[in-house]
């Protein structure tokens, strides 16, 4: 289990380490950066003093490594437009992300998961299919038009809920809804379609045979051994939940790290955009890495593997 | 079921595409403000018309051009490319599979819309850039799949039995191990091809991609939303319409998996 730990940690800061550089690349290779970091209305002589004081004349490799020293130390550089601390401003719009990410999972873990079970146990019952239908749906339904269209019927003609903004759980409700709709979708299937594969299973057939109550059946011998596909997908998607925060915030005015990113895309303000993007990355890979660990505990063969 | 109501959605797609100068009736370009705002049903516009005047139905159905011009084109390239370094990374392993599996690595770590959003915005906006940006951030998975797929295909006796009767490796890689991963890299196709389509839409929304007035969908909800509170079917068409043809490509791909790789997860 160590070396196993190890690599993988190993494994993690070296994606990490090249994440960041792709995002530097990203950023820098395109042509003049300062074209991109620029205001759009600048004049003509100011952009060489603009490239002297962000460092553009240095050569790249010199930007390369102070930009990473700057990573490591937290240091990604002033916001142009708020000429504050760019991991700040990031840092302080994070509890926002982050409760309405947990907001989606936890509304995700409560309705996908037992949707997907009892699809799988009642398999080809209306049930089963109505959750059919209901998850692809869910799938192709796009977010945004989802959340324009929750606005139009809850905020506008019944004035139930606030059209957006964060304040108490009022607002968090079409959001989370918003957010949830695509990833309990796809949790849903394939939880369906994990504990299919585990009922077909001889130990399932000896359990039954065996005379256990069938709650024990499913709770104990499928639903554990159908756990993993789960926790992989379920941890995966958690990642794609900061990708659909870049939307739902948005629609819903939600102060969070994903319209901070658009915001600041729209802007130009760069080492925002940098300092966003980076951090979502490692909270990312970070995301990955406690999915593979989580295998190990689910499944004792993965550790000796 | 799927399979039928797949096909007819994705077909009624392509024909609205296709017959949308002869189905519009209107140019989807020209305002008129004399008839700006008109709700659903309104004599000559059945879906009504924006705020410049401007028929819906014409707009929706050459929004289902671009979309599906941007879809395919997305697809192609990110098939190609993907599909390629996939192939070699697959067939020859050593560093070309380590660089490559390194860079899937590194193109994962970030969510799939965040990476296309950052890089069009880097990029510029236009069809081209976000056809370009949509492909850097996507060609990734066919790439992960096919080099999987030909790890198991080149272990296969009639490759062996190819390579042993002295056939040269370009020539077994596409004439007997391409064919072989050729399904995997179709069904990988169709179920990428709504995410493209709905992150192009989500891109031109939040204000990059594809820019006003073309009749973009992205860009008309995003034009709706402003308009919600007294004209809600600026954003309900071009939404449905979205979400219809995300419906019909995935049952698409859904059926074309079950019938051509049961065991391919993507």
């Amino acid at each position: 289990m160590r070396r196993y730990l190890v690599a993988r940690i190993g494994q993690t800061v070296l994606v990490v380490f090249l994440s960041l550089s792709a995002v530097f690349g990203m950023v820098r290779l395109t042509g003049d950066p300062v074209l991109l970091f620029m205001p759009m209305d600048i004049q003509a002589r100011d952009v060489n003093a603009l490239r002297q004081r962000l460092g553009f004349n240095d050569p790249l490799a010199v930007q390369y490594a102070r930009f990473i020293g700057g990573v490591v130390r937290g240091d990604f550089g002033e916001s142009l437009r708020y000429r504050r601390d760019a991991l700040g401003l990031v840092m302080e719009r994070l509890p926002a992300t982050l409760l309405l990410a947990g907001a989606a999972m936890a509304l995700t873990l409560v309705v996908a998961v037992p949707l997907g079970v009892l699809a799988a146990v009642r398999r080809d019952s209306l049930f089963d299919h109505l959750s059919t239908v209901a998850t692809v749906l869910g799938q192709a339904t796009p977010g945004f038009w989802l959340g324009l269209m929750l606005i139009y019927v809850f905020a506008v003609q019944l004035r139930w809920l606030p059209t957006g903004g964060m304040g108490g759980p009022a607002h968090l409700v079409m959001p989370t809804i918003v957010l949830a709709a695509f990833y309990s979708a796809r949790v849903a299937r394939l939880t369906r379609s994990a504990m299919l594969d585990a009922l077909n299973e001889d130990y399932v057939l000896t359990a039954r045979a065996k005379g256990l109550a069938e709650t024990r059946v499913i709770g104990k011998h499928t639903l554990r051994n159908s756990a993993i596909p789960i926790v992989t997908l379920a941890g995966l998607e958690a990642g794609q939940l900061l990708g659909g925060a870049v939307v739902t915030e948005t629609i819903f005015a939600w102060p969070g790290l994903g319209r901070l990113t658009v915001q600041a895309l729209l802007n130009r303000d760069f080492p925002v955009v940098m300092a966003a993007v980076s951090f979502t990355s490692i909270v990312y890979t970070l995301l990955n890495l406690l999915v593979d660990l989580a295998y190990g505990w689910l499944d004792p063969r993965v550790r000796r593997a | 079921m799927k399979r039928w109501l797949g096909l007819g959605l994705t077909l009624a797609v392509v024909a609205a595409a296709v017959a949308a100068p002869w189905l519009a009736g209107h140019d989807p370009l020209r305002a008129d403000f004399t008839s700006a705002l008109q709700p659903p049903g309104a004599p000559g516009h059945p879906l009504g018309t924006d705020q410049l005047g401007r028929d819906l139905l014409a707009r929706v159905l050459y929004g289902a051009r671009l979309a599906l011009f941007i879809g395919v084109c997305t697809v192609l390239v990110t098939a190609v490319v993907g599909g390629l370094l996939g192939l070699v990374a697959g067939f020859f392993e050593r560093w070309p599979s380590t660089a490559l599996m390194r860079l899937a690595d590194v193109q994962l770590s970030f969510p799939f819309i965040l990476l296309a959003l950052t890089i069009n915005a880097i990029v510029g906006l236009g069809l081209r850039n976000i056809i370009l940006s949509l492909s850097a951030a996507g060609w990734v998975v066919y790439a992960r799949v096919v080099r999987g797929e030909v790890l198991t295909v080149k272990q296969r006796d009639f490759v062996h039995a190819a390579a042993a009767l002295g056939v040269g490796r370009a020539r077994l890689l596409f004439r007997h191990v391409l064919p072989n991963v050729a399904p995997s890299l179709v069904v990988v196709a169709s179920l990428q091809f709504s995410q493209f389509v709905v992150a192009e839409a989500a891109i031109s929304f939040l204000g990059f991609g594809v820019q006003p007035p073309t009749p973009a969908w992205g860009s008309m909800l995003s034009e709706g939303r402003d308009f919600l509170y007294v004209a809600w079917w600026l954003a309900a068409f071009p939404g449905l319409a979205l979400a219809l043809t995300a419906l019909g490509v995935n049952l698409l791909g859904d059926w074309l998996r079950d019938t051509l790789d049961p065991k391919l997860r993507v």
